[in-house]
């Protein structure tokens, strides 16, 4: 309070604050290292996109092989999203809800992919269904494209992201406890519809901020998907690969206005992630996890 | 705890009335298995083929052995560099109010949350030599883009969350107690910081940081941009899979491959380690 004469010197309210010139010195760094590392991408970004005009920068994004980039990048983001939160759901209850043998090694098990370099996630699949892989040869002769084919895509998508829904989920029905489908089974209620109007009312914001994040890197992926998709300009470029391919052409103005859009995608997520932490700070277990 | 009176069953779950059990469980199995186990042995089996001695020559050649140093190194000094500046920028966050805080606090997501072939085409645009920054640099005659020292920076971006994030709960936690006693018994400071509250932080500063590297050591998209990717000079591991991937050497890129994991998850399991040691002197 302004109001109230501070018995202490302007500057140090306790003897545990830090010398003004220090606390000036060291706001000043960190604002300058973050402007540097993370504002000024952001701010390159846009300013090259829009480097000739506005209208340039959407007839780049008008393009056919743009927007069927964009196209892709919706398809593979919207079946690798939902797998995901399905697998979340199910590992979640599983792991919340009962105790069993080798718990704890599963849960464990379940973080693999966030320690694989997204260059091995791909690579995997190539391994797998490659044309050299395990099941190349008999695919080729089922006539069935898995790899520089959607189907990879997906599947590279949904190991990078695998992780996202599940840890979210784990420790916050963890956290809730039984009590209350156990009240809603003793009930008479059945399974499903203990899940939909017990667990799932409870669980909504923690899933929304885990679909958020899980959504975000699945549109967002490079590495792994490019290992599959063999850029096949019209066909298996999504939206970052997309990125490359123009920009190793020089054609810089359209590889930083499907940047541009990408980097929408990225702000509006932090903009709603920061909304749901601070609105719903309760309900969401990475916010206590941080 | 057994009591003599009930037979000791041994069970591997205990019941629950709660249904969906074996469908949850089962479902999670096999998409876990489907996804993730399987493919991923496919990637330790691979190697195999090559045989003991065909495996060593393959990860011994110059240009893999070179291309291992680069990401390992490269992602070492990065690691420093957030070590440092995430606990200036935790330690702001945390302690001090300062106008624009909450969207700092925000921005420190980005690299999360950024596509990071853009954060790789963003980068390499501003330490270009014609550049924002890379012209700067360029004058005082140090080259930034197409050389070790540009992987270095993209991994730097890449890395800063992990350390601010692990950081900030415990910072906020920590109680300002013990720093009140130091300087009551005449602490000045820095003999408080340096004393005091760097030894409490420094299991979380030690974890970020190992996040930070783990992360780093596989991270392609930011880097190939800005790297110029030359062969024995600024060439990633991550680089060298893909290169070879699209020479048909599928036991190539996969002993490369072998040769990452085992160290990354090597990492991992000493961090685990190393976080329970930390609990169990709590």
């Amino acid at each position: 309070m302004s109001a109230i004469a501070s018995p202490v010197p302007r500057g140090f309210a306790t003897p545990t604050d830090d010398h003004p010139v220090v606390r000036i010195a060291l706001i000043l760094v960190s604002v300058g290292f973050i402007t540097i590392f993370l504002v000024l991408p952001l701010i390159t970004v846009f300013a090259q996109a829009l480097a000739h005009g506005f209208a340039e920068a959407c007839d780049a994004v008008l393009q056919p092989d743009a927007l069927s980039a964009v196209r892709l990048t919706l398809i593979v983001a919207a079946i690798a999203v939902p797998l995901n939160v399905a697998f979340g759901i199910a590992a979640a209850w599983a792991i919340s809800k009962f105790d069993f043998a080798g718990k704890s090694f599963l849960t464990s098990l379940i973080d693999i992919p966030f320690s694989v370099s997204p260059v091995i996630s791909g690579l995997i699949y190539v391994l797998v269904f490659g044309l050299q892989g395990w099941f190349g040869s008999a695919l080729r002769d089922m006539n069935i494209k898995i790899i520089f084919a959607l189907p990879g895509i997906v599947l590279a998508t949904t190991f990078v992201t695998f992780p996202f829904v599940a840890r979210e989920l784990i420790p916050l029905m963890t956290d809730q406890g039984r009590d209350e489908e156990e009240a809603a089974v003793s009930l008479g209620a059945s399974g499903w519809r203990t899940f939909l109007r017990v667990t799932l009312p409870n669980i909504k914001w923690g899933l929304l901020y885990a679909v958020l994040l899980c959504n975000a890197r699945a549109m967002g992926e490079f590495g792994a998907v490019s290992v599959v998709s063999g850029h096949i300009r019209g066909l298996t470029n999504t939206m970052p690969l997309h990125v490359e391919v123009l920009y190793n052409d020089y054609q810089y103005v359209g590889a930083f206005a499907i940047a541009s859009l990408l980097a929408m995608l990225a702000l509006v997520t932090l903009v709603l992630k920061s909304l749901l932490e601070w609105r719903y700070a309760d309900e969401i277990a990475a916010v206590h996890r941080h | 705890m057994s009591s003599a009176a009930v037979p000791r069953i041994v069970r591997w779950r205990n019941p629950s009335v709660l249904p969906g059990f074996g469908l949850s469980l089962g479902f999670s199995l096999f998409y876990l298995s489907a996804i993730v186990l399987i493919p991923l042995s496919a990637l330790v089996l691979r190697p195999l083929s090559l045989g003991w001695a065909g495996f060593f020559a393959e990860v011994s050649t110059p240009r893999v052995v070179h291309a291992l140093e680069l990401s390992f190194g490269a992602a070492a000094i990065a690691a420093a560099i957030n070590t440092v500046f995430g606990l200036i920028v935790a330690w702001v966050l945390v302690r001090y109010k300062f106008p624009f805080r909450r969207l700092i606090d925000a921005l420190v997501d980005l690299p999360f949350a950024l596509p990071t072939a853009v954060a790789g085409i963003a980068l390499a645009t501003i330490y270009a030599p014609n550049g924002w920054l890379g012209s700067l640099f360029a004058r005082i005659g140090i080259k930034t883009a197409y050389s070790p020292l540009g992987v270095v920076l993209a991994l730097t971006f890449i890395g800063l969350p992990f350390v601010v994030r692990t950081l900030q709960p415990v910072l906020a936690e920590l109680g300002r107690d013990a720093e009140e006693a130091a300087a009551t018994l005449g602490a000045h400071r820095g003999q408080t910081f340096r004393r005091v509250v760097l030894p409490a932080l420094a299991p979380a500063l030690i974890t970020g940081s190992a996040l930070a590297f783990a992360r780093a050591v596989g991270e392609y998209g930011s880097v190939i941009f800005i790297a110029g990717n030359l062969p024995m000079v600024s060439e990633i591991a991550p680089l060298l899979i893909v290169i070879k991937l699209e020479e048909y050497d599928y036991a190539g890129a996969a002993a490369i491959g072998v040769v990452m994991l085992a160290i990354s998850f090597t990492i991992v399991l000493l961090l685990n380690i190393f976080q329970a040691w930390v609990q169990s002197r709590r």
